[in-house]
């Protein structure tokens, strides 16, 4: 009986747990891990290093959708479902972009983003513009490893 | 004396506080419950405008959409889906899945003038939506096909007006 009432107990409390930590990181920010390199200088900068790089992600901004040139956001792949991806903002809607191969206007509710890390990055050269409906939150700071800790620019 | 009075003053202002900050604390999980619900299981939407006629009425319906199948990838053909608008992010448009990645189609270009018709391939990760209404709708024949991660849900019943209460397909 006693440990019946004590399982019970624990249900009750991860769920509440998980649905209040769900909540906070829809609403207001979340926790994520940065993978790979394509973010060189900024994030992960060391290369084969087993450590990650965990930044703080901004939810507050999808109110409006208002974002600047030179913002670090998290978007959902427009090729791959399953993935996320973190880019820095290069390209607003209605400005003229230089890629590879020719230049091209941002279309309206779009924007351009490339990784700081031209030579080995997945993004916006390869698959074009994004619209700005995939992007789940703006990156604000690097919150672990601890001596990494700060703003990013 | 004074200092007995100031305790007595302190334990009952305590027992006030533990009151209600556990009556806020009950609110605040229930908020929590209905994000989670309306976000990650089902909700409902106001659906309005001439796109998805006649499936949907010109006037405004309210739909219940699910918000589970389109995370483990099971949406399909024929699908009501909202989706986020490519053009402006704020917007939710409610359109129906024509073609998945991979699928060739055919379209008319304009099907107010003429039968001169484009021929597309979706490409990975996107979706082909279109309005049932092909005479008043702004879709992928505009826009192009849109990213998989732009649906947000899939429509499953329509709940008002009730004369027209049921599934939609």
């Amino acid at each position: 009986m006693g440990i019946q009432n004590l399982l019970w107990q624990v249900a009750k409390k991860s769920f509440t747990g998980s649905i209040i930590g769900l909540t906070i990181s829809d609403r207001c920010c979340s926790v994520v891990p940065v993978r790979g390199d394509s973010m060189s200088p900024t994030f992960n900068p060391q290369k084969n290093s087993y450590l990650d790089d965990y930044v703080l992600v901004d939810k507050f901004c999808l109110k409006d959708y208002k974002f600047a040139r030179g913002d670090v956001v998290v978007f959902g792949s427009p090729t791959h479902y399953r993935d996320r991806y973190i880019k820095r903002i290069v390209g607003m809607p209605g400005e003229w972009i230089s890629s590879s191969r020719d230049v091209i206007r941002v279309p309206e509710g779009h924007c351009w983003v490339e990784g700081d890390n031209k030579t080995s990055s997945l993004d916006s050269r390869t698959f074009g513009p994004i619209p700005l409906g995939l992007i789940q939150g703006r990156v604000t700071r690097v919150v672990w490893p601890p001596q990494r800790l700060g703003k990013i620019s | 004396m004074n200092a007995m009075r100031v305790l007595s003053y302190m334990k009952q202002w305590r027992g006030t506080a533990k009151e209600a900050f556990a009556h806020v604390s009950i609110v605040a999980k229930f908020l929590c419950l209905l994000h989670v619900t309306d976000r990650y299981i089902i909700s409902s939407t106001h659906v309005q405008g001439p796109s998805m006629l006649p499936t949907l009425n010109l006037t405004g319906d309210v739909i219940l959409t699910e918000h589970l199948s389109h995370r483990f990838g099971r949406i399909g053909l024929g699908d009501v889906v909202l989706v986020r608008s490519p053009r402006d992010p704020k917007r939710m448009v409610t359109k129906r899945i024509l073609g998945l990645e991979g699928h060739r189609l055919t379209f008319a270009a304009d099907p107010v003038v003429g039968d001169s018709s484009v021929s597309v391939v979706v490409p990975k990760g996107h979706v082909w939506i279109q309005g049932d209404n092909l005479y008043a709708s702004t879709d992928s024949r505009h826009f192009g096909p849109v990213p998989y991660n732009l649906i947000e849900g899939k429509a499953l019943l329509r709940v008002w007006p009730p004369e027209c209460f049921g599934s939609l397909r």
